[in-house]
């Protein structure tokens, strides 16, 4: 006989588990089913921006309601450290084209409401003393920071967890049930489990999840490498980028420094979905590493790990109800920006499954965005 | 359903034992205590514990301890080791300094290299 349940969330990363904590804050006990480990995904495998800077319009509101009211007091909340830091975001130039680009950014930013500056290379050298004389400009957004994106993915799964939401590991989504025409559950590879309301927080799986109800997300996976190097003394606090986009990083509580790169290749190089390193990848981030740090050149890489975004066509992810089958909700394809905005999408997840509406608009990422208007 | 895939919420208090401070993984500082707290958390897998406790995270990515925090954690579990599985191997195995990896496929030919 299935088990009967509320509330059912596909996918057990930093959305789904966040959503779990925070529906438990409303009295409601999700059950959180996840086909690999807890945080396994994206979750995992990002860089760890909690950045306001540079999003995407119709993301900012929850972005910079997440940085106001939740992060700072989210260690204490989950009572686990996720190594929260505001230590704000310096995306850096080189060239004149650089610094135009990013004028440009901060100009349409600022029109937004958000606190950023466009700042010269002396004032760099003020923030940052260890960034390199090549870099003539920047753009600098105090406010932003970075986190552990694994610590906090485990810190809302441990709390959901101890205030009663049940979490099922190993087992994969193969159906979900519809009766009379509304969600009625999900069958597993393990087991069948009854509900009305069912959240697609699958990340990068969630396409897959949706076409079993008919449903298509227009999402495409890409491959994203970080490297890690080892510990170092603790030299700079800020979320770093450049406007090239050729590194992104942060220097982690520990001590390691974690970058991101990119070839330039990436669209046109063979990619079977599966998380690879590849042997150009780290190559090209050192080099550009260096470029802005030449002293790093004797810093160790100690490891090196790749994540698959979950990139919409339109460059924001899928959230809130699908009107075309009551009681299914999505909250899914972050496109790589998901880990910052992560415990605004659980609280006001929550309060849309909970009470019916959200406190923050989500109508910009409905998924009938994508059918065709009359 | 498989009731070994249902994750518990922990009963009461993390009882702290005699050999906790025993250390697993010595890149990175890891004790046995650290290990058993995770459990008692709700935390299974090799790769769970690991991004929590930063096990075989360290200059030796856990060649040295992998093998003894796996068994450890099978009889904390009261599993066969093998059920616990293996960390996410990663690249490189040793570490190697960024002018390295920089310089990869990058030729000079004036000192010989290449074709």
């Amino acid at each position: 006989m299935a088990e009967t349940n509320d509330v059912i969330i596909i996918g057990g990363g930093v959305i789904g588990c966040s959503i779990a904590y925070y529906l438990t804050k409303k009295g409601i006990k999700p059950l959180v089913i996840e086909k690999r480990e807890i945080g396994t995904g994206g979750s995992s495998r990002n860089g760890g921006g909690v950045r306001q800077s540079a999003r995407d319009p119709r993301e900012l509101p929850l972005a910079m309601h997440g940085v106001k009211n939740l992060w700072p007091g989210l260690s204490e909340e989950l009572g686990s450290d996720v190594e929260y830091c505001q230590g704000g975001n310096l995306r850096m130039g080189k060239t004149e084209a650089h610094i135009k680009f990013l004028t440009a950014m901060v100009e349409s930013q600022k029109k937004l409401g958000l606190e950023l500056e466009m700042v010269d290379g002396d004032r760099v050298k003020e923030i940052l003393p260890y960034a390199s004389d090549s870099i003539i400009g920047a753009s600098w957004c105090p406010t932003d920071g970075h986190g552990n994106p694994m610590l906090t993915t485990l810190a809302f799964y441990k709390k959901a967890l101890e205030k009663g939401a049940e979490f099922i590991v190993g087992e994969s989504v193969e159906d979900v049930i519809i009766r009379k025409g509304k969600v009625a559950g999900v069958r597993t590879d393990g087991g069948t489990y009854d509900a009305p309301l069912v959240i697609n927080a699958a990340g990068v799986g969630a396409r897959d999840i949706a076409r079993k109800v008919g449903l298509d997300i227009p999402m495409q996976p890409r491959l994203v490498e970080v490297i890690v190097t080892d510990q170092q003394p603790v030299l700079f606090d800020q979320m770093l980028g450049t406007a090239g986009s050729d590194f992104y990083g942060h220097q982690s509580k520990h001590g390691s420094f974690v970058f991101g790169g990119m070839t330039g290749w990436e669209d046109r190089e063979f990619y079977d979905h599966r998380q690879v390193t590849k042997s150009n990848t780290a190559p090209a981030t050192c080099r550009a590493i260096l470029d802005y740090f030449p002293w790093m050149e004797r810093t160790n890489v100690v490891r090196a790990w790749s994540g698959i975004l979950a990139v919409v066509a339109d460059g924001v992810p899928v959230m809130g109800p699908a009107e075309e089958l009551p009681g299914f909700y999505f909250a899914s394809c972050f496109c790589g920006h998901g880990y910052g905005i992560s415990p605004a999408v659980g609280e006001q997840m929550a309060e849309l499954v909970a009470e019916g509406r959200s406190t923050l608009p989500l109508d910009a990422f409905r998924f009938d965005r994508f059918l065709p208007k009359n | 359903m498989a009731e070994s895939n249902r994750r518990k919420a922990p009963e009461g208090e993390y009882v702290p034992k005699a050999d906790d401070d025993l250390l697993i993984c010595r890149c990175e500082e890891v004790s046995q205590g650290d290990i058993r707290r995770a459990l008692h958390q709700g935390l299974r897998t090799m790769n769970e514990i690991k991004r929590e406790t930063r096990l075989g995270m360290g200059l030796c990515q856990g060649q040295t301890c992998t093998r003894i925090a796996r068994a450890f954690i099978a009889r904390e579990l009261g599993v066969a080791p093998g059920e616990v599985g293996l960390p996410t191997p990663r690249t490189p195995a040793r570490p190697v300094p960024m002018t390295v990896i920089a310089r990869d496929g990058i030729m000079d030919e004036a000192a010989g290299e290449g074709i």
